[in-house]
């Protein structure tokens, strides 16, 4: 691509951020070319710059940011140098942005209308009556229904995916020629993902904007970007068109980024880890910022700052194996895999028919709703309604869904964290849900569950060891206190973390090591299930595989049964054993993993597998696409949940709910399409 | 919406029973009417015939719960719980000690606490919002340094530094408007503007600060970038949108004052020689009218309750979220 | 025994308050993450500033908090017996302030008194003056000519026994933190003067500095004047400034002491196990709180009152009665205020039990009351932190208006509010006696600007977004209702 058509150019970017621990480095000299119709995507993980090279071309970076060094601009306009007027022109005007969160990022108290019409009414000449019909236009453009009575709605009278498609409707407003896209659909699910980058593909082929796409998602960049910039730490690292990167990364980082994302092709080989985690950017780096993290990484890597190579046309890269001496950068590669240790076979062989260990069956979860003037029960939240399910011990379960299925709270409810309106849970053959709180107190060893977050699953206050220590003494094991820091100790090297951290408290780990501490703090008491309530998806993907590749590891070592909740069908693919596709607090499809992955028979789990982008450039695929959005569990649609979204619903899906039917041994589906 | 209302409104019952029940506790439960009496008529030279002549006038020689001399429904009305306490309900308040009726004499001066309270009270509001909105405006600038730190200064000074120190000087001193006093009509304006002023200055800064944390905080919201990254001017920024959310705290704060000020400011009247409920309730404690100061305190509760409900009404008004759900 | 040693019992909560603040210091010194947010503290210069010159007022006030009866001269045969008067060791402190009296009013540093007097002469004529004051610059010979050189001789050597001083506490800091560090004194002093380094001293010195100058030279002047002029019967008003700070303190801090557990205890219940306990103890406080603040304190302390005049058996000395009226008067405030931290802290538990950390301990069978108190009161006990400081001034400030009202403290227990109440009247006088008021402003505007100063970089550093209200409306009911958030 020549110069001339470049929309946005960005040279040697620089902005620091004041913080409490000292300067950070958050952009330390990012450049990047975006041309006029294209999409450039920055992908990188938390913290490594990405957003803020978005907010520092906007300059809207937050009050002790800086901008210090470097250039950008927007065709022949110097962005840095515009005061801050002629900048209000440019943002929303020739530039449009839209964030992550639209929840928030809408302002609640005024309606979509009156956000749409005061950029028109900054950005264009169009008033009062033709105002008003642009925004209905606009609204319609991006596929909200009924957009005349809609902009009279405030923004929390919309669904997730709809605010998205409002904000994107707000930045479409101004007509820009570049439209700056902050993890766009990070917040979103799958099919609702599906939508909104659909919608983003066809805006920009109609209207030729530039697109600035920031994404730590490889299957989002797969599908929306035409050039992609990887950073790390501050910087760019390399930039390649697509079609490249996907088919021969070169930066070490990206080949890991690659190689680290869970799926079924690495079942039971292990996921490749990047050790450790991005360095913090308050100091000078003197080599490579990747350096510690290198597996070809050597003292010259450690000593000298590498330069942006390009070793073909169209490509850059920052690493020294590029700087064309001669070396083969990819000449060592194939030792690679030799380096992934060994996997262990499983404690548990395949072939043996195991008796279940856990037995759910037509579990129900409700929460009243109240109302009115003596807060009278009107109806109920049918969170979970009617879940069945069966986990063998030291095999995988994996729950499926999107937000607001109620996979969590089945998760909470077989655990009796939340008590069940009716159903049964046989654990070993013994009843839960009738147990007294006494008797449940001593079987709760036995069942224990790993939660989401790593940051609020470990109480600040206390030291890893009493952490660890907490289920011990609760449940009474192990009685002496020699015995039980023996035993924390033996945890702790089990979850691959020193001794020495247990008189540590948790803000001194990262994400990833916190998470290993709450395993650890769940292994203490010996439990022969566990309930993992989707413990890597507040990770980035090389700390995830870390996390999954102990979680497997763990239970081929120790033989527990795992119930694993998530949303993300490569971490189900990579996993689990048996799979079971959640909806509207119904399981509508099960079975065993590779059988349902490989040949879904219910419309929704198509759909689902087919809404997720995926990294392999040589998959096609069509997406289902689905209408809609998920209807609230209080009041679930009538017959088959899931028919007003249904591409294939049939008038019997309007009447009732289809039992389900039994395609083999252990595989069932609840559909219409298959009741004879 | 009108169900969550009335549940507010059903609500405040349990509250007023409580508060009854607690002023009657400690007016008559913690002492009994003889130890007021005693107290009232110096502990020194009393005789049981005028304790015994002071409860009568006061009708607090009949017995507290229970009347076993009188039959029937008697039996519990003739008591001093029922026409001490559940009268209060009916806002029949009795007597002073110096005889009047504390109705009328509530409903006398409810007029001059309210010319005072209520320009207090507008006057403040604008007043300490603007401040704030320059502040957040100038946020980390010296200018907003600069105000904090007054702020701080402000609000470390005793409210009675502030009327001391103004009667002084622009009374005394200036000769500017009259020392204290009151008159109904436009005549009566000068005695106003003093306290009137007074009660502003005193408030501005706690109030500003507070009210600069709420915009900060807001500002700080994802909706504020949005409106940047919309090219919004940073006034358009200010006003349609910070404050426009900002507003929901502070008005919904501010609701719940709004029928306490009839009650008036105690010492900003007293000092001023205002005759409104304030400087009546200090008169009353100063003198110690057991009956003034009783029906005050459930007077209070009943319109502190009353913001309650207004709260609640006009959270219903100014959030769409609460408004349209 | 010299001496009679009495507790009173504001004495025990002050020194139980001392007794957990050095507990819990010596707890924190040694937990890195309950360190650290005392290190932001540390490195806020106006909080540190503060800080200094609260604790000036903080040690006047504990002085003023070790109280006895000193004994009387010994008559033979008869048991020792002590005197009534209770005194603190500020009264020994302050022994020539507190007993060199006058007959009324003098202003600041005078030699007569302020109003004219019929004097008999020696020679039998009657004049009307200005008498000379029995101290105050008594030993001058000619007060007109000699007052000037004296003031500035005394305030002076004040003034360079405040310089000495503080420098030697330069001195004494600079080799700790030099030996500490390693380095040379000359490297501290430089980072010191320059104001950078991690800890602003700069602005501690000056504070000190500042501090030590004012009571250098106060203290020389009052060797031979009142500094400060002295009030209607003649009582020295830096004397009665100096004791009106314990008075501002006790209400301060024992007031949140004593509301303490209620707050805390019934704010986490009410937000852990939800559902009734929540509904009957939301009822308790919204009840509590809807009455008027001040009318709920001035309708029990007159109802006090009552009590106190009915039983006058039950208090031994008049310092025994006023202390237990002040007392009274904390636990009243305490129980107007609890209900602000109580809605703060149940909505916190509210947000905590959702928290994964305590889901888990559910998981574990973890019992509710070890939860409580593993897991959400040490996750709570930072805005409790918050609230103490900041409602440390708001308190303070309320004594005064509760004072001039009629319900603050015992009128023969000497504070700020009471010294603003007498002086108020003197206010019509012409020329005014300005001074008790001036003084009374200024000592309490450094200790609540002090307080505010500490308390704000408290909260920074703690927690920005927690938000605590000042509990008692003081002036005026518009004034920013924060309780309710």
């Amino acid at each position: 691509m020549s110069r001339a058509e470049a929309l946005l150019e960005v040279g040697n970017l620089r902005t620091w951020i004041e913080g409490d621990g000292g300067v950070v480095r958050a952009v330390d000299g990012v450049s990047l070319r975006i041309g006029r119709g294209e999409t450039f995507a920055l992908l990188g993980e938390s913290g490594c710059g990405k957003s803020m090279t978005a907010l520092s071309i906007m300059r809207l970076l937050p009050e002790r940011g800086h901008i210090v060094g470097g250039e950008v601009r927007l065709g022949d306009t110097d962005l840095l140098a515009l005061p801050e007027l002629a900048m209000r022109r440019v943002r929303g005007g020739r530039i449009g942005m839209i964030f992550q969160e639209p929840g928030l990022a809408l302002n609640p108290v005024m309606t979509i209308g009156e956000q749409i019409d005061e950029v028109l009414a900054v950005h264009t000449a169009l008033r009062g009556e033709a105002a008003a019909r642009r925004a209905v236009e606009l609204l319609e453009r991006v596929g909200i229904p009924d957009p005349g009575r809609r902009l009279a709605e405030y923004p929390f009278q919309y669904s997730g995916g709809m605010k998205q498609r409002a904000m994107i409707a707000m930045a479409l407003a101004g007509e820009p020629e570049l439209l700056v896209a902050d993890e766009p659909t990070t917040a979103l699910d799958v099919t609702i993902q599906a939508q909104v980058l659909e919608l983003m593909r066809a805006l920009q082929r109609d209207t030729g904007m530039g697109m600035l796409l920031i994404t730590h998602d490889l299957g989002v960049v797969q599908e929306t970007a035409h050039r992609v910039g990887v950073m790390y730490a501050g910087q760019l690292v390399e930039a390649a068109s697509r079609e490249d990167l996907f088919a021969r990364p070169l930066h070490p980082y990206t080949v890991k980024l690659f190689a680290a994302l869970p799926a079924r092709g690495r079942r039971g080989v292990g996921l490749e880890v990047i050790p450790g985690s991005v360095p913090p950017l308050t100091g000078e780096f003197r080599g490579c910022r990747f350096a510690e993290r290198c597996e070809f990484a050597w003292e010259r890597c450690r000593a000298e700052s590498p330069a942006w190579h390009e070793p073909a046309e169209g490509r850059g890269v920052r690493c020294h194996l590029f700087d064309g001496s001669g070396q083969s950068p990819m000449a060592d590669r194939g030792s690679r895999t030799a380096q992934i240790e060994a996997i262990p076979p499983s404690v548990i062989p395949c072939s043996v028919p195991l008796a279940p260990l856990l037995q759910v069956s037509d579990l129900r979860v409700h929460f009243p709703i109240r109302r009115g003037l003596f807060k009278r029960v009107v109806g109920q939240v049918k969170a979970v309604d009617g879940l069945s399910l069966e986990i063998r011990g030291g095999r995988t379960l994996a729950l499926v869904g999107e937000s607001g299925c109620g996979k969590t709270t089945a998760g909470k409810g077989i655990l009796r964290l939340v008590e069940p309106t009716s159903g049964s849970v046989r654990f070993a053959g013994e009843e839960l849900t009738t147990l007294s709180r006494a008797a449940l107190r001593e079987r709760r060893r036995e069942f224990q569950i790993v939660f989401q977050d790593p940051y609020s699953s470990l109480n600040p206050r206390m030291r890893i060891t009493e952490i660890i220590e907490e289920g011990m003494s609760a449940l009474g094991i192990e009685g002496g206190s020699a015995e039980r820091q023996r035993r924390v100790d033996e945890l702790l090297g089990q979850v691959g973390l020193p001794a020495e951290a247990k008189w540590r408290y948790p803000h001194e780990f990262s994400g990833g090591q916190r998470q290993r501490i709450a395993i650890a703090r769940v292994l203490a008491v010996n439990p022969k299930l566990i309930v993992f309530d989707e413990p890597t998806s507040a990770l980035d993907v090389s700390v995830q595989a870390q996390i999954l590749n102990l979680i497997g590891d763990l239970q081929r070592r120790l033989g527990i049964g795992y119930l694993f909740i998530t949303h993300n069908l490569g971490v189900v693919d990579y996993l689990a054993d048996e799979v079971a596709v959640m909806y509207l607090g119904r399981i509508v499809e099960r079975g065993a993993a590779g059988a349902v992955l490989g040949d879904p028979r219910h419309p929704y789990t198509r759909a689902l597998l087919s809404a997720v982008p995926v990294v392999d450039p040589a998959t096609q695929r069509d997406v289902i696409r689905l209408q809609g959005e998920l209807p609230s569990p209080a009041s679930p649609p009538v017959g088959c949940h899931f028919h007003p979204r249904c591409p294939q619903a049939m008038p019997a899906c309007r009447e009732g709910y289809p039992e389900p039917t039994r395609l083999g041994a252990d595989r069932s589906v609840a559909c219409h399409l298959y009741s004879n | 919406m009108i169900a969550y209302i009335i549940r507010r409104l059903l609500y405040a019952i349990p509250i007023l029973l409580g508060v009854n029940i607690i002023t009657f506790a400690l007016f008559f439960v913690v002492n009994s009417p003889d130890d007021m009496a005693r107290m009232h008529l110096g502990v020194k030279r009393v005789t049981p015939e005028a304790i015994q002549k002071w409860k009568e006038e006061r009708g607090y020689d009949r017995p507290l719960l229970f009347n076993p001399a009188r039959q029937g429904a008697a039996a519990l009305t003739d008591t001093i719980f029922f026409d001490k306490s559940v009268k209060l309900f009916a806002f029949q308040f009795g007597r002073a000690d110096d005889g009047r009726d504390i109705g009328r004499e509530i409903r006398n001066r409810m007029g001059p606490s309210l010319a005072i309270a209520v320009p207090v009270f507008l006057a403040g509001l604008g007043a300490y919002i603007s401040f704030a909105l320059i502040m957040a405006f100038f946020r980390a600038t010296y200018i907003d340094f600069a105000g904090v730190i007054l702020c701080v200064a402000m609000m470390s000074i005793s409210g009675l530094f502030y009327i001391i120190g103004s009667q002084y000087l622009i009374s005394k001193l200036w000769k500017l408007v009259p020392i204290s006093g009151y008159a109904e009509g436009v005549t009566g304006l000068k005695f106003l503007v003093l306290p009137v002023l007074v009660g502003v200055v005193a408030g501005v800064g706690a109030s500003t600060r507070w009210y600069r944390t709420i915009f900060l905080e807001e500002m700080g919201k994802d909706y504020v970038r949005t409106a940047r990254a919309k090219g919004m001017p940073e006034l358009r920024v200010l006003f349609r949108h910070v404050l426009a959310n900002a507003m929901i705290p502070i008005l919904t704060g501010a609701v719940v004052v709004i029928p306490l000020l009839f009650m008036g400011s105690l010492i900003t009247e007293s000092f001023f020689g205002i005759p409104g409920l304030g400087s009546y309730t200090i008169d009353a404690i100063n003198s110690q009218d057991f009956a003034v100061v009783r029906s005050m305190v459930f007077l209070g509760s009943v319109l502190y309750i009353v913001g309650l409900i207004l709260t609640d009404i006009s959270y219903t008004l100014v959030d769409p979220r609460i408004r349209l759900e | 025994m010299p001496f009679k040693p009495v507790l009173l019992a504001t004495d025990a909560l002050i020194w139980l308050l001392v007794a957990a603040v050095l507990g819990f210091a010596w707890y924190v010194r040694r937990r890195e993450h309950l360190l650290a947010p005392w290190r932001r503290v540390a490195r806020s210069a106006s909080g540190m500033a503060a800080g200094t010159v609260l604790a000036f007022f903080v040690l006047t006030g504990l002085l003023d908090s070790v109280h006895f009866r000193p004994a009387l001269p010994d008559e033979p045969g008869k048991p020792r017996a002590y005197a009534v008067e209770v005194l603190s060791l500020l009264d020994v402190a302050l022994k020539p302030l507190r007993t060199n009296k006058e007959r009324t009013y003098s202003a600041p540093l005078a030699t007569h008194l302020f109003s004219r007097e019929t004097v008999e002469l020696p020679d039998g004529r009657i004049t009307r003056e200005y008498p000379r004051l029995r101290f105050g610059g008594a030993g001058l010979k000619d007060p007109e000519a000699d007052w000037l050189p004296d003031v500035m001789a005394r305030a002076g050597l004040g003034l360079a026994g405040a310089v000495l001083a503080w420098a030697a506490v330069v001195a004494g800091l600079i080799l700790v933190v030099a030996r500490r560090r390693r380095t040379v004194p000359a490297a501290i002093w430089q980072e010191i003067r320059s104001g950078r380094g991690e800890v602003p001293w700069r602005a501690v010195l000056v504070a000190l500095g500042a501090m030590l100058a004012v009571i250098g030279a106060a203290a020389a002047l009052a060797t031979g004047y009142h500094v400060l002029g002295t009030d209607k019967v003649g009582q020295d008003v830096l004397y009665l400034s100096l004791k009106s700070v314990r008075t501002g303190l006790v209400i301060g801090t024992v007031t949140t002491l004593v509301m303490l557990p209620f707050a805390l205890l019934l704010g986490v219940m009410a937000g852990y196990f939800k559902g009734w306990v929540d509904d009957l103890i939301q009822y308790l406080y919204t009840t509590l709180s809807s009455v008027p603040g001040v009318l709920l304190i001035a309708a029990t302390v007159l109802m006090m009152q009552v009590h106190i005049e009915n039983h006058p058996e039950l208090f031994d000395t008049v310092t025994v009665r006023a202390d237990m009226r002040l007392l009274f008067l904390c636990l009243i405030l305490g129980v107007t205020s609890w209900t602000g931290l109580a809605r703060l802290l149940r909505g916190e538990s509210l947000k905590l039990r959702e928290l994964e950390y305590i889901q888990a301990a559910h998981a574990f069978g973890v019992s509710d009351w070890r939860i409580i108190s593993r897991h959400i009161l040490p996750n709570v006990m930072h805005i409790v932190l918050i609230a103490v400081v900041m409602d440390f001034s708001g308190l303070v400030l309320a004594e005064a208006v509760l004072s001039y009202v009629g319900v603050g403290v015992d009128p023969s227990m000497i504070s700020f509010g009471t010294m603003i109440n007498a002086a108020r009247l003197e206010l019509a006088r012409d020329p005014m006696v300005w001074w008790s008021l001036a003084a009374a402003f200024v000592f309490m505007f450094a200790m609540v600007l002090s307080a505010n100063l500490f308390a704000d970089a408290v909260r920074d550093a703690f927690d920005p977004r927690v938000r605590v209200g000042t509990a008692v409306p003081v002036l005026q009911p518009s004034r920013a209702p924060e309780a309710r958030t």
